[in-house]
C-alpha cells in the first residue's frame, strides 16, 4: 500500500464527529498554522508541495494563492467548489463521507493563508445527505472553537457557510459558480479580471476543489518535501482517482501522482470484469480526450498525461472494454455538453447542438462519409474561441474518438449499423 | 402559501450572505422541498421577499436542471445514463422503470406516486448504474433490485 496524504486514517472507518478527528492528530496542522506561522509561510510550504488543483486544470495551489491581494480594502472570500459534477467524477464526495473535518481543516488553514474570514462552501444540489454531513460537520467545529471567533486563542476568526446548488454543470467552472452564488444563473464571466482580484460580489475570491483544500492539511503536518516527493516532479503527492466503467473493483482509489494508468487498472480496480478485452481509457473525466488501449502505460500526472495528447482532468478514469460502441459512447457526451452549454457563446451553443445531432444521425446511419470531416472541422473551430472552457471541453473528446476509433464511425455510416456487439444487456 | 415557518427559514438563509440576491437559489430549493415544486405564487412571493422582479427569479428557475415549476410524483425517479453508468446499462435500468411504472421520461403516474427523469452524472460513477429517489442514492443497479426498490416503494406499509 502506498503512502497515503488524504485517507489515512479512514481506510476502515469513517471520522465523523471532530473527537474521533482529534484521536488521529486532527486540527494539529491548525494549530501550528495559527500559532506559530505566518500566511506567506503556509503559502511557501504549498509551493513548495508541489499542489496542483484537483477539480481539473492542475493549476499550482501555492501560486493561486499568491495572485490574492495582501492588502485589500474589500473582503475576500474563500469559495469551495464541491459542485462534482464532471461525467465520471465521484471523489469529493469520499471526503466529504469519510472525513468531513479533513476539509473543513484544510478550508481553515487556507483562508488563513489568503488572509480571507468567511467561506462558501458551495456543494452540488443532488449532494443532500453529504450536504447534511457538512451542515453537522460545521456546527460541530464551531462548538468546539475550530470555527469562528479567535480560533484556538489565535484572534484569527473564520466563518464557514454552506450553499447548495441546484443542478447545473456549468456551475462547477469557477466564474460559472460566482455567479450562482450571487444568485444568478451561472452564467461563466469573461476573464479577466479573474476572482482573485474581482471574484464574489467584486472582492478577491480563491475558488478551490474539495481535494486540493484536504490535501493542504498533510502537506502542514508532514512538510511541503515529504507531499512533493510522494509524486513526480512538479505533480506533487497523491491523486483521488475514480475507477469507473468495465472493471472488476470500481472504486475511488487514493494513489502517488505519477503512478501508471496500467496499474491503476490492472493492480488496484482488479482488472478488466468478466475478462473481457480493454479498448479504450477516458483518464480524467468526460472532457478529456480519449486513450486507446496502447496508451495506458502514461504515467498519471498533469504533465505526463497531457505530453500524449489528453488531459490528468478531474481524476475520473472511464475504462472501456471491446464490446462498447464508441460512436454510441461519445453520443450521450455530446448529448451532455448541448445540455450543459449555458448559450451565452455562439459557437458553443450552436456548435454543441450540431454535434449532437449529426451525432445521432451517424449513430443511426443517417449521415453521409463527408460528414465526419465536418465534424471534426466544427469541433476545431469550436475550440479557444469562447468565454468558458465548456466549448473544449465539448470538442476535445469528439475529435480524439473520431481520430482514434474513425473506422466505428465509418462503419456506422457506411452500413447503417454497428461493428461491435451491443454493449452489455442487463 | 409561504408558511411563516418556511419565512422563518428564509431569514435564517438570508443571513449568510452580505447581498440578499445570493439567497435566491437555497431558498428556492427550500421551498421546492417544503412545497413539492414552485408555483407562480410561491415565485412572486419569493421575488417580493428578496425585492427582486418576477422576471428575475423565473429565469433563475428555468436555468437550474433541479428547480421545478410542476409537482413531480411522491417518489422521483432520477436514472443517470451519462458515461460510466451507460456503460453498464443505465439506459436499461431507465428503460426497466419506465415499464415497469408505465411512463415515460418527464412523466407521472396517474395516482401522483411516481415520476421519471433520465439525468445526467450524479456523482455515483464508481457504483454505476445509479439513480437517485428524490434525495436518495441506489447504486450498483440492476433489472432485479429496481424491481425490489420499486415495490419497496409502492407498499411501504407493508415494510
Ligand atoms: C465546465 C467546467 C466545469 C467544471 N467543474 C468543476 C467541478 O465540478 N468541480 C471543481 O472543483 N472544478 C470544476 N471546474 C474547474 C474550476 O473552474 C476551477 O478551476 C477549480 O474549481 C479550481 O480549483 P482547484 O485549483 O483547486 O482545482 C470546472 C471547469 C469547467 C470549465
Ligand atoms: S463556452 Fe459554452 S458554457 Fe462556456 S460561457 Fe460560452 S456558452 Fe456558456
Ligand atoms: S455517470 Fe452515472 S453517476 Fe456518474
Amino acid at each position: 500500500m502506498p503512502e497515503l496524504a488524504l485517507l489515512t486514517h479512514v481506510q476502515h472507518r469513517n471520522l465523523m464527529t471532530v473527537e474521533e478527528y482529534r484521536q488521529t492528530g486532527g486540527y494539529e496542522a491548525l494549530r501550528k498554522v495559527l500559532l506559530e506561522m505566518k500566511p506567506d509561510q503556509v503559502i511557501e510550504e504549498v509551493k513548495k508541495s508541489g499542489l496542483r488543483g484537483r477539480g481539473g486544470a492542475g493549476f499550482p495551489t501555492g501560486m493561486k494563492w499568491s495572485f490574492i491581494p495582501k492588502n485589500s480594502e474589500k473582503p475576500k472570500y474563500m469559495v469551495v467548489n464541491s459542485d462534482e459534477s464532471e461525467p465520471g467524477t465521484c471523489k469529493d464526495r469520499v471526503i466529504i463521507e469519510k472525513t468531513p473535518f479533513l476539509l473543513l481543516e484544510g478550508i481553515a488553514i487556507s483562508s488563513y493563508a489568503v488572509g480571507s474570514s468567511t467561506c462558501y462552501l458551495y456543494i452540488r444540489g443532488e449532494y443532500y445527505d453529504q450536504a447534511m454531513i457538512l451542515k453537522q460537520a460545521i456546527e460541530d467545529a464551531y462548538r468546539h472553537g475550530f470555527l469562528g471567533k479567535n480560533i484556538l486563542g489565535s484572534g484569527y476568526n473564520l466563518d464557514v457557510y454552506l450553499h447548495r446548488g441546484a443542478g447545473a454543470y456549468i456551475c462547477g467552472e469557477e466564474t460559472g459558480l460566482l455567479e450562482s452564488l450571487e444568485g444568478k444563473k451561472g452564467w461563466p464571466r469573461l476573464k479577466p479580471p479573474f476572482p482573485a482580484i474581482s471574484g464574489l460580489y467584486g472582492c478577491p475570491t480563491c475558488v478551490n476543489n474539495v481535494e486540493t483544500l484536504a490535501a493542504v492539511v498533510s502537506i502542514i503536518q508532514n512538510g511541503g518535501d515529504w507531499y512533493a516527493a510522494l509524486g513526480t516532479p512538479k505533480n506533487g503527492g497523491t491523486r483521488l482517482f475514480c475507477v469507473s466503467g468495465h472493471v472488476k473493483k470500481p472504486g475511488t482509489y487514493e494513489l502517488p501522482m505519477g503512478i501508471p494508468l496500467r496499474s491503476i487498472i490492472y493492480d488496484y480496480a482488479g482488472g478488466m470484469k468478466d475478462d473481457r478485452k480493454l479498448k479504450a481509457v477516458i483518464p480524467g473525466g468526460s472532457s478529456v480526450p480519449i486513450l486507446t488501449a496502447d496508451e495506458i502505460d502514461v504515467k498519471m500526472d498533469f504533465d505526463s498525461v497531457a505530453a500524449i495528447g489528453s488531459l490528468l482532468g478531474s481524476g475520473g478514469v472511464v475504462v472501456i472494454n471491446e464490446d462498447t460502441c464508441m460512436v454510441k459512447a461519445l453520443l450521450r457526451i455530446a448529448r451532455f455538453y448541448a445540455h450543459e452549454s449555458c448559450g451565452q457563446c455562439t459557437p458553443c451553443r450552436e456548435g454543441t447542438t450540431w454535434l449532437k445531432k449529426t451525432l445521432q444521425r451517424v449513430y443511426e446511419g443517417d449521415a453521409r462519409q463527408a460528414e465526419l470531416d465536418q465534424v471534426l472541422s466544427i469541433a476545431f473551430n469550436m475550440m479557444g474561441t469562447t468565454i468558458c472552457p465548456l466549448a473544449d471541453a465539448a470538442a476535445m473528446p469528439v475529435r480524439s474518438y473520431i481520430q482514434k476509433f474513425r473506422h466505428e464511425f465509418e462503419y456506422h455510416v457506411q452500413h447503417k449499423c454497428c461493428d461491435v456487439k451491443p454493449a452489455v444487456r442487463i | 402559501m409561504i408558511s411563516d415557518r418556511l419565512l422563518a427559514e428564509f431569514d435564517s438563509i438570508v443571513r449568510n450572505y452580505p447581498v440578499r440576491r445570493s439567497a435566491l437559489i437555497p431558498i428556492l430549493l427550500t421551498t421546492q422541498e417544503h412545497l413539492g415544486y414552485l408555483s407562480d405564487e410561491s415565485i412572486a412571493a419569493i421575488a417580493r421577499y428578496l425585492n427582486l422582479p418576477a422576471i428575475d427569479v423565473y429565469e433563475v428557475v428555468t436555468f437550474y436542471s433541479m428547480l421545478r415549476r410542476h409537482p413531480v410524483g411522491k417518489h422521483h425517479i432520477q436514472v443517470c445514463t451519462n458515461i460510466s453508468c451507460l456503460l453498464l446499462g443505465g439506459e436499461e435500468i431507465f428503460e426497466r422503470v419506465s415499464k415497469r411504472l408505465g411512463i415515460k421520461e418527464g412523466e407521472t403516474t396517474s395516482d401522483g406516486q411516481f415520476s421519471l427523469a433520465e439525468v445526467e452524472c450524479l456523482g455515483a460513477c464508481c457504483n454505476a448504474p445509479a439513480m437517485q429517489v428524490n434525495y436518495t442514492y441506489y447504486n450498483d443497479l440492476t433489472a432485479e433490485k429496481v424491481d425490489q426498490i420499486l415495490q419497496a416503494l409502492q407498499k411501504p406499509e407493508e415494510r
